[in-house]
């Protein structure tokens, strides 16, 4: 199993966020075209583990490499979708306007105006806007305030600016946590569909594996301290679970296929400094 | 020139308040530091400090625009105070919360603020050498007022905390979870553009005696300095106005005995407290965190 | 037009220009920021540093720039990457026009005989003096005009990306609270610049009119910062001819009528455009 394709990998990682470790011994690669879900309990550290692929958090242990380098030195090959990002419907500004930031946004100066007609390279980028949008299906409300789209509709055009600039790496921070049913069905599927035709590698937190559970390569399953990772029906068992969190727990399937979680411990309620990150990421 | 000060503190207080005027604003002070207290708490908890500032700053021009034409500067302040208070408030979109109307009803706030200037402007022309009284519209006069000014304050201050008993916890609720108080029958736009009213009217009683520039500072910096300390709403309110009533008089005394400014006098213990406030709270986080 | 032919007016045109430009761009960034009270907070620190200046007697420019950009990077300090707290920025600011009452008493006592003078210069501090103004400043004008809009147009996309979607431009490498504290800099010389011409209570206006009318007008983001700058130029330039035909009248208030009128005018059309296309869209 060689890992110099690797797109990303990590070796008895370890983080620790405002003096308390939060999860060690992780070990993980992911290649190109994989979709692996990141999973566990509410607080353990899974947004914190992007935060340490993106390089905005040092690991506190172990090794992390991210397409080759080390975390935070390839951000233009990794298209990035965090936590519960809401546009309100004041504020108008245009999908297409959010997609081509994605694009462009960090180029320093202004779009000249007028350029269309001149710059082939501006024309090629408009056009990979649409081409984008329409990857996602979004092109029917791509021109309409973003802050008036739904909450499926908003994600469409987030994932399009994640995904305007070709990444090799999706990271993505529980995209389906504020959407209903069919929704949640309908941006995993294009995930998926994403990851298979483009090649990309999706990373992605979750806290229900249900909607995703068919399209899974691989999980990693992170409880208070430490991990688990392998394929899903290896990881979410019984067995492995009540290992890591060290309590019975029992994995039951519903009829539809579902797996359910029983018995996890609520993650105990430690009044740490949930932000205490946040200092260390301005650096 | 105002005697030196003693360290014999019953006589220098016997002094000051051998003066009638000394005693009015002492006065005075508790009623400004007890009403601009409580409306300044609710103007910090709902982040409208920019709005209050701006209809501070209408208050000048009002004052300006009334003595032209011949009427009282109150009348002024009053009027161009209350009306900026509605202006802003019925034409703020919504609730005020998202951050595209942030923006517009900042824009909005600013465009008000600087049109009263402007109006301002225009009527200190036609007046003409008016500059003193500009002083006194912008600073205040704290160490001359009179009985009639006490009296119509603690009126004004009465009325004003009144109407704030009332709505005071619907006003609460709607301020912290403005989507839930609605859903629960709370009228939420009704009592925005009260507060606003409410608070123009505060400032445009207390503008008389700090001035146009400096009744902001009363307005926010015991409130900022209180909530730095407890998050608690009730403690909070009473430390608000302990703090008032502390920088107020301690302002005065040391403008007295200085032959300082009262405005300057009053903002640097304010703001003492809340650096010392700022202060406290960072080192014992960092105390907390230490031994975490 | 004769307007034109008089130098004073052709001068007070040429700076005005320049600031306009500055405080069109400047202010659309500053509205979409929601960062309108930092700039009102610090065309009144200017207040504060002319009159400190004056009674140290050192030159009026030299106090309003330095407490301007300054506090401007203070309160970027005393924020989160750069953007500052509103009760923060309350209570320095409310301290800083504090000292600036101290100053004031300062450079009012300091003047020996015309309590006259001093309240002029007050004035001239609050309220400008772009008519007075002698084509050397004008040309100073210009140049720190100039100077700041073409920082601002350079900065202008990482710092929108920076603005609307903070967290991918962060992680896109845009270096978000650099460019936050590079901004409030540019706010802190516009602010300098502008009070000079329009006086400091007025640069507020020609902060948030423009910028504010744009983005009532227009969603698209470059679109809104040029018409923005547009409008600034516009406001000014009227206003300008209109306090010619009305003389004895403060210029400063004509060109707030004209930028105040504008955004009345953009808020009215805006309001009525909403509700027609809110009408279509439940019917269809």
């Amino acid at each position: 199993m060689t890992t110099d394709d690797a797109v990303l990998s990590l070796h008895d990682a370890a983080v620790s966020v405002g003096g308390r470790l939060l999860w060690s011994g992780v070990d993980l690669t992911v290649r190109p075209g994989e979709f692996v879900a990141v999973l566990g309990p509410n607080g353990v550290g899974k947004s914190t583990m992007i935060k340490v692929l993106l390089g905005t958090l040092p690991a506190a242990a172990g090794s992390v490499s991210v397409l080759g380098q080390r975390p935070g030195a390839a951000g233009e090959q990794i298209g990035y979708l965090p936590q519960r990002r809401n546009f309100d419907a004041s504020l108008r500004i245009r999908g297409v306007d959010v997609v081509r930031l994605g694009l462009d946004g960090d180029r320093w100066g202004v779009p000249l105006p007028f350029s269309r007609r001149f710059s082939a390279a501006r024309r090629a980028a408009d056009e990979r806007v649409r081409e984008v949008i329409d990857l996602v299906g979004a092109s029917a409300y791509a021109h309409r305030p973003i802050g008036e789209c739904s909450g499926g509709e908003q994600q469409r055009l987030l994932i399009a600016q994640a995904l305007v600039r070709k990444p090799r790496l999706l990271l993505l921070d529980e995209p389906l946590d504020s959407l209903d049913l069919p929704n949640q069905a309908g941006i995993a599927a294009l995930i998926h569909r994403i990851c298979v035709q483009e090649s990309v590698a999706v990373v992605m937190v979750a806290h229900d594996v249900n909607p995703i559970l068919s399209y899974l390569d691989r999980v990693v399953y992170i409880v208070g301290g430490g991990a688990a990772s392998g394929p899903a029906a290896e990881v979410i068992t019984t067995e492995t679970l009540t290992r890591l969190y060290g309590t019975p727990v029992e994995v039951l399937r519903a009829a539809d296929g579902r797996l359910v979680v029983v018995g996890g411990p609520e993650a105990p309620a430690l009044h740490t400094d949930r932000h205490g990150d946040r200092h260390e990421a301005l650096r | 020139m105002n005697p030196g000060f003693t360290w014999n503190i019953i006589t220098d207080i016997q002094w000051m308040w051998s003066l009638p005027s000394m005693v009015n604003a002492f006065r005075a002070g508790l009623a400004v530091a007890l009403l601009a207290g409580v409306v300044g708490w609710f103007m910090v908890l709902r982040r409208q400090s920019f709005a209050g500032h701006s209809i501070a700053i209408t208050g000048f021009p009002g004052a300006a625009v009334a003595v032209y034409l011949g009427a009282s500067a109150t009348l002024g302040y009053f009027g161009f105070c209350v009306g900026s208070a509605l202006l802003i408030a019925v034409l703020a979109r919504g609730s005020g919360t998202g951050a595209g109307e942030r923006a517009h009803s900042s824009a909005l706030i600013a465009v008000v603020q600087a049109f009263a200037l402007a109006l301002g402007a225009v009527f200190l022309d036609l007046y003409g050498g008016f500059l003193s009284s500009t002083s006194a519209f912008l600073f205040g006069d704290f160490l001359g007022t009179t009985d009639a000014d006490v009296l119509t304050l603690v009126a004004v201050s009465l009325a004003v905390l009144v109407a704030m008993a009332v709505i005071g916890r619907r006003l609460l609720f709607a301020s912290i979870d403005p989507a839930v108080a609605v859903a629960r029958g709370v009228p939420v736009r009704a009592l925005n553009i009260l507060f606003l009213v409410l608070l123009g009217a505060t400032v445009a009683e207390v503008s008389k005696l700090t001035g146009s520039l400096l009744v902001f500072a009363l307005l926010v910096m015991p409130a900022a300095t209180a909530q730095v300390l407890t998050a608690r709403p009730g403690l909070s309110l009473l430390l608000t106005v302990v703090l008032g009533v502390f920088v107020t008089w301690f302002g005065l005394a040391w403008a007295y005995f200085g032959n300082q400014a009262t405005g300057f006098t009053i903002t640097s213990l304010a703001f003492a407290c809340y650096v010392l406030a700022y202060a406290a709270k960072s080192v014992r986080r960092s105390f907390r965190l230490g031994v975490a | 037009m004769t307007v034109f032919h008089d130098s004073y007016m052709l001068t007070a045109l040429v700076a005005g220009t320049g600031i306009a430009l500055a405080c069109g761009l400047v202010g659309y960034f500053l509205v979409l920021r929601a960062q309108v009270f930092t700039g009102d907070a610090l065309s009144h620190v200017a207040f504060t540093g002319a009159l400190a200046a004056l009674a140290f007697g050192i030159d009026l420019r030299v106090g309003l720039f330095a407490a301007c950009v300054l506090i401007a990077v203070l309160f970027g300090a005393l924020g989160r990457r750069g953007r500052a707290d509103d009760v923060v920025i309350g209570n320095v600011f409310a301290w800083v026009l504090g000292l600036g009452v101290f100053f004031m008493t300062l450079y009012t006592t300091n003047q020996s005989g015309s309590s006259n003078s001093s309240g002029n210069q007050t004035v001239n501090v609050l309220f400008g003096s772009i008519l007075g103004i002698s084509s050397g400043e004008a040309a100073v004008a210009l140049g720190i005009g100039l100077g700041v809009s073409l920082v601002l147009l350079l900065i202008a996309r990482p710092l929108l990306f920076a603005t609307l979607d903070e967290a991918v431009a962060a992680a896109r490498g845009v270096p978000v609270r650099l460019l936050g504290y590079a901004f409030l800099v540019l706010i802190g010389v516009t602010a300098g610049e502008a009070s000079q011409a329009v006086g400091s209570m007025l640069l507020l206006g020609l902060l948030a009119a423009p910028a504010g009318t744009a983005l009532l007008l227009t969603d698209r983001p470059f679109v809104g910062l040029a018409l923005s700058a547009g409008l600034g130029v516009f406001d000014v330039w009227v206003g300008l001819t209109l306090s010619y035909f009305v003389p004895n009248t403060p210029t400063s208030f004509w060109i707030m009528a004209v930028a105040a009128t504008t955004y009345a005018v953009a808020m009215a059309y805006s309001r009525i455009f909403q509700r027609r296309a809110r009408v279509t869209a439940a019917v269809s």
